[in-house]
């Protein structure tokens, strides 16, 4: 039975367009060359890195560098972003702080990557029991509020770089192998899969060779926006005081700080706030316009009158 | 019928989930490194010296960690399910009475952040929607880069330097009881209330609108359209109970992201609800309430997700009539 | 006077970069009562040109060039309020997909009466009494306990039968039906089809029956027009059509629709991308009769120079047409 939808489809047999014939790391750069969303977000991280990794450098300040005549100073043309309750430079500290973030978050996406993924893999492709016991607790994990889950583990395992790693990458496990759970079990039914099991391909080289390839678009989507994610609750840990304790600098401990003096001293509020934003921003925009090129719906355009 | 029968499976299947919770929670406290005892009496330190020996006695036997870990937790979980959360070493009243004086505080917020969210968000994406890639449309998508981007207590920090420090319009911390003064109530709480419902605006406008976008699109529509109807009815009957239906899904799941976000405002805003709660034990060590908040948080998800899922049964004829 | 007179019709699609023309100067009339089948593989415009008559065609999509007389108004220019009152009240429309063309949200019987509410103004138990009936008349099996029932507790065939309810419910003068019996299975098919046809005869309709089916085609309408690549090949009496057909496309339609005893002879070749048409007449890349000028020059519609009653109104857009016997004269 013919089931051809009418006359929407214009066309067929028309060539490949000229992109797909380019390499992958060419699509990838023309992708942001293309995308305003994801150019402007890959600028602001760019910035922010070079501000995280440079900055602290080309700064004539030591952030920890207290100065007793200069406290609460306003932002000045010697103090960019003003000084603190000891006199010290705020821009130096929120450079700082940048590098403690990107190592918090950076750790904490990939590590919830590097264990979210096979672990999905490899109970959905043994399937059966394990799967349903794996699935289960899924379910309990993602029952938790994240936040809430961060702030438990993270009290449990006391303040440091690497437990906050844990902390935070734990409630993002479930989503990771999820992604991969729905592909391999999308793909385990294909036919080349069949046919890769029939030309005698181990499973773990199918696993590679074959699905790998079908979930990288979308795990890089979950990494990106799980960067934003990892970033503000780093922050938002520090901020309670759970996270990095003094005298290592961290955004959300700085924004601690600057809430008794919020009215003496707004700028302190201010920057290290706007640096956090900015920082969640670019991966925002990223993640959402990789997403939205991978996924057909978003793209679509039509209104009604 | 059929909607008793879903309810009972769908009430069926949440009690696993529950159960794991429960043992995650119970775990908690024996995984804390040191002493049990001395943790729930709330030291820091290994040294049981510093514990009369009658009371550290009486709590050994109260946490019966003279039995076996499986036997501990039934007993746990049996106190629990009647209530009984043990002490709180801060307050030194039972557990439940501390938790259960702050749940009213974390409803009034948790409810009026979540009605702030949808009243937003709901109009708002189905307006971006149908004003697809106009000004409405790219507004919308701003909003919701803001809400997504700009952390909830660094937002609340401007707002409290704007309106209550610079304009002087409403306190900027502190809580009062609705039944003691309510316009006091209302002041106290609509600052971390807009506060904490931004974050899960942005969530809610973000899906509402792709999801009404996508409707729009839907051959319903164009039948709708060729029956004659007029394209504001088609929108507003046709379209928007379908898209509601998936809009209610999404503010429950929202419910968790909610919570999580509480801990974080209630602290800025000192409000005393259930999450302010949870940090003060944390900074006291007071392991019997953080065990008692965070069960509580949790259970809350989980009933609130069953809820959601009766009413989105409920209203989607489909799930209506075929899982049962 | 003909009850729907399509005259140059040219709708063209904006798609950003690029456009395409997906109607090209397409003419036909269709009088009331009568039964016209439009034929054409996916991508010919045949769908185009029935949302343009309704006016519901996709906002990248604009009438350039042409008009829709019907009922002495012409449909290209009326606005989006007057293309309201004539959508399902005297025009019913009927979709392809009876699986995703009602709404899953409201049931069956409602999505019927409000037809009767909005047109017609009648009050809920008045509304509903006259979907009980028509309900009836498209012979739905237990009319009334179906009103409450939702879309997703019907087969393909009982949902095609709703919509077309929902289409006649006003007592329209035109019905478009577009593939109506694409997405359901063989069976159902034909009673779809003889249902359709005995509405035709019973409501005195006129049927705008869009199919790439030519023998449902010829089976349910009297006339036939001809689509390919957007341009008109042929239209005619179904009769002559079939027993004789003048442009070598239709030919191959023909010789496509399985025969008994004879062997199943597709088009050859795959049609072309409507974004850069070929020159010419836009079927000579896969016509076998092709001469250089086909090439060069677009052929008009010409009359059939024969003038028996099956000839009448039959034309066809060929340089070199074929012969009554079906072969080209040389």
């Amino acid at each position: 039975m013919n089931t051809n939808r009418g006359d929407t489809a214009f066309g067929a047999g028309q060539a490949a367009p000229a992109w797909r014939r380019e390499t992958l790391t060419r699509r990838i750069a023309g992708f942001f060359l293309r995308d305003r969303r994801a150019m402007v977000g890959m600028i602001l991280l760019v910035v922010m890195l070079f501000a995280a990794f440079a900055g602290p450098r080309l700064v004539p300040y030591e952030p920890d560098q207290p100065n007793v005549r200069n406290r609460f100073a306003a932002p000045s043309w010697s103090h960019w972003m003003g000084t603190d309750r000891s006199g010290r430079d705020l821009l130096a500290r929120v450079l700082a702080g940048a590098s403690v973030s990107f190592r918090v978050a950076i750790g904490a996406a990939l590590l919830a990557l590097v264990i979210g993924a096979p672990l999905g893999a490899v109970t959905s492709y043994i399937g059966g029991l394990v799967d349903d016991v794996t699935q289960r607790c899924m379910d309990a994990i993602i029952a938790f509020p994240a936040r809430l889950l961060a702030i438990v583990l993270v009290v449990l395992m006391g303040p440091s770089v690497v437990s906050l790693w844990f902390a935070i990458a734990f409630s993002s496990i479930p989503r990771y192998a999820r992604i991969i759970r729905g592909s391999v079990l999308d793909q385990k039914e294909r036919e080349y899969v069949e046919a890769a099991h029939a030309i005698g391909e181990g499973r773990l080289a199918i696993l590679f060779l074959y699905i790998l390839p079908n979930v990288l678009p979308p795990l890089a989507v979950q990494v990106t926006l799980d960067f934003a994610s990892a970033v503000t609750v780093e922050a938002s840990l520090s901020f309670l005081g759970l996270g990095l304790v003094p005298p290592t600098i961290s955004w959300g401990g700085l924004l601690n700080d600057a809430q008794q003096w919020l009215e003496e001293a707004p700028w302190l509020a201010i920057f290290p706030g706007a640096a956090l934003a900015l920082t969640v921003l670019s991966f925002v925009l990223i993640g959402d316009a990789i997403r939205d090129h991978l996924d057909p719906r978003t793209r679509r355009r039509g209104r009604m009158r | 019928m059929r909607m008793i029968r879903y309810t009972l499976l769908r009430a069926l299947q949440m009690i696993p989930t529950v159960l794991l919770v429960t043992v995650a929670v119970f775990v908690l406290i024996i995984i804390i490194p040191g002493d049990p005892v001395l943790s729930m009496l709330g030291y820091y330190a290994d040294d049981v010296t510093a514990v009369p020996h009658e009371i550290y006695d009486r709590m050994f036997r109260e946490l019966r960690l003279d039995r076996p870990i499986p036997i501990q937790y039934l007993y746990w979980l049996g106190d629990a399910l009647q209530g009984d959360f043990g002490k709180s070493v801060v307050f030194r009243v039972p557990v439940i009475d501390v938790v259960l004086s702050r749940v009213p505080a974390t409803l009034y917020l948790g409810t009026a952040s979540l009605l702030i969210a949808i009243v937003v968000a709901v109009p708002f994406g189905v307006w971006a929607a149908v004003k697809n890639d106009t000004w409405v449309d790219h507004l919308a998508s701003g909003f919701v880069l803001f809400g997504v981007a700009v952390p909830g207590f660094w937002f609340g920090m401007i707002v409290i330097l704007v309106f209550a420090i610079y304009l002087g319009w409403l306190p900027s911390i502190g809580y009062v009881a609705p039944q003691e003064d309510f316009l006091r109530f209302l002041k106290h709480l609509i600052m971390p209330a807009t506060v904490l419902g931004l974050d899960v605006a942005a969530n809610i406008l973000r899906f509402q609108r792709t999801d009404f976008l996508d409707q729009l699109h839907q051959d319903y529509v164009r039948t709708a359209r060729a029956k004659g109807l007029p394209g504001q009815v088609v929108i507003w009957k046709h379209v928007l109970k379908n898209s509601l239906i998936a809009t209610v899904t999404v503010v429950g799941l929202n419910t968790a992201r909610l919570l999580g976000g509480s801990t974080i405002i209630e602290t800025l805003f000192s409000y005393p609800g259930l999450s302010r709660l949870l940090i003060e034990a944390i900074y006291a060590r007071d392991f019997p309430v953080i065990q008692a908040v965070v069960l509580w948080m949790v259970v809350l998800v989980v009933v609130v997700n069953f809820f959601v899922d009766l009413i989105y049964a409920y209203l989607n004829p489909r799930i209506r009539y075929t899982t049962a | 006077m003909a009850l729907l007179d399509v005259h140059n019709l040219t709708v063209d699609f904006n798609l950003g970069v690029e456009s395409l023309r997906a109607v090209d100067d397409v003419s036909f009339t269709l009088e009331p009562g009568e039964a016209l089948g439009i034929v054409g593989e996916s991508g010919s415009g045949k769908t185009v040109t029935a949302l343009s008559i309704m006016r519901l065609l996709d906002p990248a999509a604009r009438i350039t060039r042409g008009q829709i007389w019907f009922d002495g108004r012409d449909l290209a220019t009326q606005d989006e309020s007057a293309m309201e009152s004539i959508r399902g009240r005297r025009i019913g429309m009927v979709f392809q997909e009876p699986m995703t063309s009602l709404n899953p949200g409201y049931t069956v019987g409602e999505q019927v009466a409000e037809v009767y509410r909005h047109h017609l103004r009648l009050s809920h138990a008045e509304a509903r009494r006259r979907t009980i009936e028509m309900f009836e008349r498209v012979k739905l099996p237990g009319a009334r306990e179906m009103f409450n029932k939702y879309p997703h507790e019907f087969s393909g065939g009982m949902r095609q039968r709703v919509t077309i309810a929902a289409a006649l419910a006003c007592g329209p003068s035109l019905l478009i039906a577009d593939e109506p019996t694409t997405a359901v299975d063989v069976t159902i098919q034909a009673q779809i089809l003889s249902l359709l046809g005995e509405l035709q005869r019973d409501m005195n309709l006129a049927l705008l029956f869009i199919s790439h089916d030519l023998a449902v085609v010829s089976e349910l309408c009297t006339r036939a027009a001809v689509l390919y690549g957007a341009r008109l090949m042929e239209v005619g009496s179904t009769d002559a059509i079939f027993t004789a057909p003048r442009h070598p496309y239709t030919a191959g339609l023909i010789n496509s629709v399985p025969q008994r005893g004879q062997p199943l002879q597709g088009v050859p070749g795959t049609i072309f991308d409507l974004r850069s048409p070929p020159p010419g007449c836009r079927f000579h890349p896969r016509c076998v009769h092709a001469q250089p000028r086909c090439n060069r020059e677009i052929p008009e519609l010409t009359r059939s120079p024969a003038s028996t009653p099956v000839e009448r109104g039959h034309v066809y857009a060929c340089h070199y047409p074929l012969d009554r016997a079906g072969t080209r004269p040389t």
